[in-house]
């Protein structure tokens, strides 16, 4: 694992992964957006509207396998002080957040004509805005410090605090709304998914994947630039401070 | 702080003591933060009523969710003062060399936190929920709660306060990153009183309450203490 | 056009179905343009540095010698 602390080693193998992880994107999503839009049949419930699950169950997927993503990397910068694994983790941040929210906001537009509401406190739908903010927090603590290894390192045990009271709220979210609202909410596809709608489901999600897959070895470029920008303007003024004294 | 003296203290029981005083005494000579916790807590209930009118139905159909939402932003309210002040003049890293374990330290912090604001809160929220017109055999149901519920809050909130110590905009940033953690014990706290009203009884919300505070007791602090150690590295 | 304009209707949904789409559209390509422009910036800005280093070292010990 350490073989990719090398900034450099894991540049080359980013370089080379690019271009095959676009590629996939690109063709998932075009077969998959075929198959969600043209090619598989309306629901016999909810008609038209079920395309709008083809974008919101996978960008949910998404939504809480980056989190789980974004934490284990977190623990591997924690217990092996592992260079790139914060970065890694900062990386994914963002597009975690970007998934949750488009989670949010196509479950709305879902739930207007399959439910009558924009909005419903439905367990899943309250936790995934929890999620969003869990995200948001995440992000801002990254941003709070001026010394890098110190925010990383908060950030990192908010991640793993995060991922420990994940299910909690999960748990207590389900209490709660089995409590308040009894038996209103519809069930989200349910166990039997037709193979026509299950096939474009996966193709998205796959394309979501490999996005992911994308941006965030673009974003570890990003910090890593980042780094060195920083480090460079560092010495720079420490021996242009030399200089004047 | 005198705990580097060499006594024979081998639980820490002497030094938890120490620290705990300390940080009482700090709170009863600075006045502000504990009683303004509590100031809020009342001033903020009192704002509702006036906010969404007078009628007595209303207030005790929302009066447990309120006194709770509250509690927990006036929990917040003195929160970031919890490592920050002692960050800022340098007795944190003193109190990290000390022999008793961080971890103890934190707990001896938050029991002090807890003292000075949920302990109070939960004294003052009769007398409040008397005001919001919730019926007298609730009453003592709301006050439980709260007396099981804000030890954990301070708990909970000594985690984001030691991952926020010298951060910019420590306070807002807290309020950030602790108020989803706080959403179980909200959502049991105020639950319980419906529970109780609708009919299956308050009893497995408070012993899921129960359950969350003891297992925040040892896990937040170690948690904290942690956080601290890299804050101060 | 009509089997067109029936399409777009998406069985009289599609202010709901093409808004979805639309939206992780909209999220998805302004992440990805975000990131590439980031890249680029931080990526100029480390080379134009490392061009301008050894100058910048030169200066430096020119200032030493003041």
């Amino acid at each position: 694992m350490h073989r990719f602390a090398n900034p450099s080693r894991f540049l080359r193998l980013s370089a080379a992964i690019l271009p095959w992880s676009t590629a996939a994107c690109v063709c998932l999503l075009v077969v998959g957006l075929y198959f969600a839009l043209v090619a598989s049949p309306p629901d016999y419930q909810q008609s038209e509207t079920v395309r709008i699950m083809y974008v919101h169950v996978p960008a949910a997927w998404m939504a809480m396998g980056t989190y789980a993503f974004l934490a284990l990397a977190s623990a591997t910068g924690l217990i092996w002080k592992h260079p790139l694994a914060d970065l890694t983790a900062k990386a994914a941040a963002p597009i975690g957040a970007s998934f949750t929210f488009i989670a949010l906001a196509t479950g709305a537009l879902w739930g207007q004509p399959t439910w009558g509401t924009w909005w419903v406190w439905d367990a899943r739908l309250t936790s995934v805005l929890i999620l969003l903010f869990l995200y948001l927090g995440y992000m801002a603590l990254w941003n709070a410090f001026d010394d890098e290894t110190r925010a990383a390192r908060a950030a990192a045990i908010l991640a793993l605090v995060g991922i420990v009271n994940l299910p909690i709220i999960k748990f207590s979210v389900e209490w709660w709304n089995t409590l308040h609202q009894p038996a209103s909410v519809l069930r989200i596809g349910g166990p039997t998914i037709d193979p026509s709608m299950l096939l474009p489901l996966l193709l998205m999600a796959g394309a979501f994947l490999f996005y992911f897959v994308t941006i965030l070895l673009l974003r570890i470029r990003l910090e890593l630039a980042g780094r060195k920008l920083r480090t460079v303007q560092f010495n720079r003024a420490r021996a242009s401070l030399r200089g004047t004294t | 702080m005198r705990t580097g003296r060499r006594r024979r203290d081998p639980l820490g029981v002497r030094a938890f003591g120490t620290v705990l005083a300390r940080d009482l005494r700090l709170a009863r000579r600075q006045g502000g933060d504990a009683g303004l916790a509590v100031l809020f807590f009342i001033l903020g209930t009192v704002l509702v009523p006036l906010g969404i009118g007078p009628e007595g139905a209303l207030l005790s159909r929302i009066g447990a969710g309120l006194l709770w939402v509250m509690a927990l932003l006036a929990a917040l309210l003195s929160l970031d003062r919890l490592f920050q002040s002692d960050w800022e003049d340098g007795s944190l890293d003193l109190i990290v060399l000390s022999p008793l374990p961080l971890s103890m330290t934190v707990l001896a912090k938050v029991t002090a936190h807890w003292l000075v604001t949920g302990l109070p809160m939960t004294l003052v929220s009769p007398v409040l929920a008397v005001l919001l017109n919730i019926p007298p055999d609730q009453i003592g149901l709301v006050a439980l709660t709260l007396l099981l519920g804000t030890p954990t809050l301070s708990l909970i909130g000594s985690v984001g306060a030691a991952l926020t110590v010298g951060a910019r905009r420590g306070g807002v940033l807290l309020t950030l990153l602790i108020l989803p953690l706080y959403i179980p014990v909200l959502i049991f706290g105020a639950g319980s009183v419906d529970a109780a009203v609708a009919g299956p009884g308050a009893k497995s919300h408070l012993l899921m309450m129960t359950a969350m505070l003891l297992a925040a007791l040892p896990l937040c602090p170690w948690a904290a203490a942690a956080a601290l150690r890299h804050a101060l590295d | 056009m009509d089997a067109l304009n029936h399409y777009l209707a998406m069985g009289g949904y599609w202010q709901f179905v093409w808004p979805a789409y639309a939206i992780a559209v909209v999220v998805l390509v302004a992440l990805l343009v975000g990131t590439l422009r980031a890249v680029r910036a931080n990526e100029a800005a480390v080379a134009a540095l490392d061009r301008e280093r050894p100058r910048r070292r030169r200066s430096a010990r020119d200032g030493e010698l003041q």
